[in-house]
């Protein structure tokens, strides 16, 4: 326990006797996690799996991210819910660079992740987090609409984490971390970069022999 | 003691004033000590939809269709206004038939117009 925090034994018996205490932190968390607004696109089919969990079946407005924007402006989180072509990558890059700070990334469905079913193709890109920092993979092809509210709910446990101040603060509260990433651009035969080492971190692969 | 009638203005206007005062120097307190503004070139782009804007603003349009309008406002718009005056022909005073006269003149500038720009040459 860090000095400043209060004991939890002693804040739930006060949360008995009707005194409810908090800190800045939990109090500026609890109102980002509950009030995300993800950024309105859809790139293929996975975005019709994200029209059923906004729409009232699945509603996503029990979490607070019913408000889907049209502007990256006043979008918080991007739902990159399809195939990502190397003609739309630049795209993404660019609204996830327009998106005000703190922004998130769900990366939806096994293409948004790694091309997916596609990714033997020339046009596709293998995988967003490849040019964005992703907080959330969601698997599948497409994933259910649950699968996204639990990617979403994995999300808020995340913005709740965070901290305000120290070392480990968040990354839109920390100067030095940029909140724009290089955009790339098509050369003679990909994109290039085909990858931003800054943000990709792929598994080395160590094989046995 | 009745209080000044003018005073629930006055409290209106407090209150009108600090509701979004108060949330504009909370967001100024907020990026003060906590959150570092992380302005960009993209980020302070004037166009947002993912896609560069490209070229200038301020350029010429060719407008292209104001002769369909000036058309449509002979052909359809005056028969519209013709059929009624005709009716009402006999028992016109003569200030309304310098109107239409009027209104005919400035149609027929534009008739003579179009004729002369071959609009109503048939296509073949």
């Amino acid at each position: 326990m860090s000095e400043g925090q209060i004991d939890e034994a002693l804040r739930s018996e006060l949360q008995r006797q009707g005194v409810w205490v908090t800190s800045m932190q939990e109090l500026y968390n609890w109102g980002r996690k509950n009030s995300i607004w993800p950024l309105q696109f859809g790139l293929a089919c996975c975005a019709i799996e994200m029209i059923a969990t906004a729409a009232s079946r699945y509603d996503i407005a029990r979490f607070g991210g019913e408000i889907f924007r049209p502007s990256p402006r006043q979008a918080d989180l991007m739902i990159v819910a399809g195939t990502v072509t190397k003609k739309m990558a630049p795209q993404i890059v660019r609204l996830y660079n327009q998106m005000p700070d703190p922004k998130y990334v769900i990366s939806m469905g096994a293409c948004a992740i790694s091309g997916g079913p596609f990714k033997q193709g020339y046009n596709v890109l293998k995988g967003i987090d490849r040019y964005i920092p992703v907080d959330v993979y969601i698997p599948g092809c497409p994933p259910r609409p649950e699968a996204l509210l639990h990617a979403f709910m994995e999300l808020q446990r995340k913005i709740d984490s965070q901290k305000l101040t120290g070392a480990g603060k968040a990354e839109h509260l920390d100067a030095k971390q940029p909140s724009e990433f290089p955009v790339p651009a098509f050369g003679e035969h990909d994109l290039q970069p085909p990858a931003n080492p800054d943000v990709y971190h792929p598994p080395v692969l160590e094989r046995q022999s | 003691m009745t209080p000044n009638p003018y005073l629930f203005i006055v409290i209106f206007v407090a209150v009108a004033l600090a509701f979004p005062l108060l949330p504009l120097g909370l967001a100024w307190l907020w990026r003060r000590f906590f959150q570092p503004p992380k302005p960009g070139v993209q980020k302070n782009a004037i166009y947002e939809c993912g896609v560069e804007s490209i070229g200038e603003a301020q350029i010429q349009f060719r407008s292209q269709y104001y002769l369909y309008a000036i058309i449509f406002l002979i052909f359809d718009v005056e028969a519209i206004f013709l059929v009624p005056f005709a009716v009402a022909f006999t028992g016109l005073p003569v200030g309304a038939f310098i109107a239409i006269l009027v209104f005919l003149l400035l149609l027929i500038e534009g008739l003579v117009w179009a004729w002369g720009k071959g609009c109503l040459n048939w296509a073949r």
